[in-house]
């Protein structure tokens, strides 16, 4: 076998020695530094990239934070000034209510008087009418002539029965 | 017809005697420089533009990067990463080496014990002097685990020290081997094709397997040379 041919050995090494020492150099200096260069650069980017994006998520929650507070303050304000409007409405209804129910009532007192001054005033002419109507039947029918007090008195007497 | 061992002939190109020294330009040497011209050209167009998005060829460099450079990391740490670019170019220089071998007309340098030996001595040598350098002395535990009972020292001692003794031969045999043999057993096939005439196409397609076979195993032993010393290097720097 070739392979055993010793005479051949010096120049196989000799050349694997110059050969490989070339190729170290070619991948220490120059394919390991291109290649790693690369490479970190593109991890580089990517992690900058990925702190970046969680910044901006960290903006992105604070904000809709801001946001979600914002709205539920401006929902308790709104519901405040709901509130006093509401309050303030029942408060006026209630003090008119109160208003009217006075006059009403005032107005249903006067009405009262008037109404039971009328009826005495109506009862006194009533009585006055009945004395004289009393009187003229009396003269016309039996031709006597009553007593002014006396005619009253029967009147009186007459109404309370009837009463 | 040919001997199927003559593909391994080393034919000078050039000669050259330097002091008595046969050194001649040979054939094995030429693939061996091709190898290294192809490593350059591969790595000069695939870093040509050094995108952040790869190409397909700057792709292949990464993987290849990656693939050396995680093998050190898991097989010996960080403090391997000193020795990427030794491993880088031991893996290239096998691979390409195994490789060129399957072209028709090549020749395959790494079939030659001289070479494979020449590299795992080189390794073996490198790596002893390393784990001397990093533990002193202590180095010698090696040959002596910790927790051993003092009475197997007669017997593990020896054993150790063959088993450390026999890693350049055994790592310089296991790929001149499998290199040789396949190359053997290629030519042998091939030569049945003309031989059996018109039933040449059973042995062609034969020829045809074992050729998809020897791809693999090129691409895998260089991996496996590569590895072992990655743990080699380990058991020197980390010890075991």
């Amino acid at each position: 076998m070739p392979q055993f041919d010793f005479l051949s050995f010096p120049s196989q090494i000799f050349w694997l020695v110059v050969t490989f020492v070339a190729l170290y150099f070619i991948i220490s200096r120059f394919a390991i530094p291109r290649i790693g260069d690369v490479m970190e650069q593109r991890q580089k980017m990517i992690d900058d990239d990925l702190e970046r994006a969680t910044q901006l998520k960290a903006d992105t929650d604070a904000a809709i934070q801001t946001y979600e507070k914002a709205l539920a303050e401006a929902r308790a304000k709104a519901h405040e000034v709901m509130k006093g409007a509401q309050d303030e409405m029942s408060r006026k209804a209630e003090e008119r209510n109160r208003d009217v129910a006075e006059k009403l009532a005032q107005q249903i007192a006067e009405g009262e008087t008037r109404i039971s001054k009328a009826r005495d005033e109506a009862l006194a002419s009533i009585r006055e009418v009945a004395t004289d109507a009393a009187k003229a039947v009396a003269d016309k029918v039996a031709g006597v002539s009553i007593a002014d007090d006396k005619a009253e008195a029967a009147v009186a007497a007459a109404l309370k029965e009837t009463r | 017809m040919a001997s199927p061992v003559e593909q391994f002939d080393i034919k000078p190109l050039v000669e050259i005697q330097v002091g008595g020294v046969d050194i001649s330009f040979t054939n094995s040497a030429l693939f061996m420089a091709i190898a290294v011209g192809l490593s350059a050209l591969f790595f000069w167009y695939g870093t040509r533009k050094r995108a952040l998005v790869p190409g397909r060829w700057q792709s292949v460099n990464e993987v290849f990067y990656e693939f050396i450079a995680n093998m050190i990391r898991d097989n010996v740490g960080k403090e391997g990463m000193k020795y990427f670019p030794f491993i880088f170019t031991l893996f290239m220089f096998v691979f390409l080496g195994n490789m060129l071998g399957l072209l028709p007309y090549s020749f395959t340098f790494t079939s030659h014990i001289a070479v494979t030996a020449a590299l795992a001595l080189f390794i073996f040598i490198a790596v002893t002097i390393i784990g001397f350098a990093r533990h002193g002395t202590h180095f010698l535990r090696m040959f002596f685990p910790h927790g051993a009972p003092i009475a197997t020292a007669p017997i593990l001692i020896p054993i150790e020290l063959i088993s450390y003794l026999s890693r350049p031969f055994s790592l310089s045999v296991r790929l001149f081997a499998n290199m040789t043999v396949g190359h053997i057993m290629l030519k042998v096939l091939a030569g049945f094709v003309v031989a059996l005439g018109v039933f040449g196409f059973i042995p062609l397609a034969v020829v045809f397997g074992v050729t998809l076979l020897e791809i693999g195993i090129a691409a895998l032993q260089a991996y496996v040379f590569t590895i072992l010393t990655c743990i080699y290097l380990n058991d020197a720097i980390n010890m075991h």
